[in-house]
């Protein structure tokens, strides 16, 4: 499932009810979870807040085409990707990324890959709002 | 006929427009989109392409129809 949100989310409240919707009680052994939430500081400023703009469509399309890709790579029963877009604050959760597995390995191997390709290919940008004015971010770090 | 076109992030800015137009039989390339809407800017090498929202390389054909984005490096997550 791939939600893109312009409001604020709770993941720990997203994960228990999307996983009250799945009927694999039993047969998971395994849950990953990556949040990714806002920094206040950035490559040595003071970060006030963020926009986040996308490319509605295409986004979708390619959350889709790495989710597919993650399931043709590891054995999986489930999958979550909620997205923020809009405007953001320090602490807020951006991304959560949630996988069921029967197993730890794949688990946690399929949600490391989702997050990066996320990051490398997905169409979201993020412009910063400093102390002394606004700057698009420009490029991901690598870590 | 025509073709489509979306700017995002800061290349939205730098050309003032998110979403314009242009004649099918003006360009021949995605390179040559982003030539017609820039007034002849160069292209910088880390801008992104694509077509009907699949990424593309700037060599790659436009025909009548087709939704052409430019974008900076994406940045999401």
């Amino acid at each position: 499932m791939i939600h893109i949100r312009d409001t604020a989310f709770q993941p720990w409240d997203e994960i228990q009810a999307y996983q009250n919707t799945l009927s694999i009680e039993g047969k998971y052994g395994a849950t990953a979870v990556f949040v990714g939430s806002m920094r206040d500081f950035n490559e040595g400023d003071d970060v006030q807040a963020m926009t986040l703009e996308h490319y509605p469509g295409m986004t979708e399309k390619y959350l889709e085409k790495i989710i597919q890709q993650a399931n043709d790579k590891w054995d999986l029963l489930d999958t979550l990707v909620i997205h923020r877009v809009g405007n953001i604050m320090p602490n807020d959760p951006i991304v959560l990324v949630v996988v069921w597995s029967a197993h730890r390995t794949n688990a946690f191997d399929a949600s490391r890959f989702i997050m990066e390709e996320l990051k490398s290919k997905a169409p979201f940008w993020k412009k910063e709002v400093l102390d002394n004015g606004s700057r698009w971010v420009g490029k991901n770090t690598s870590k | 006929m025509s073709i489509n076109i979306r700017l995002f992030a800061s290349l939205r800015e730098q050309i003032g427009e998110s979403e314009l137009s242009i004649e099918a039989n003006k360009a021949d390339n995605v390179r040559e989109v982003w030539t017609i809407i820039s007034n002849d800017s160069p292209m910088q090498a880390n801008t992104l392409c694509s077509i009907n929202m699949e990424y593309v390389n700037s060599d790659h054909k436009v025909k009548d129809g087709d939704e052409v984005a430019f974008f900076p490096p994406v940045t999401g997550g």
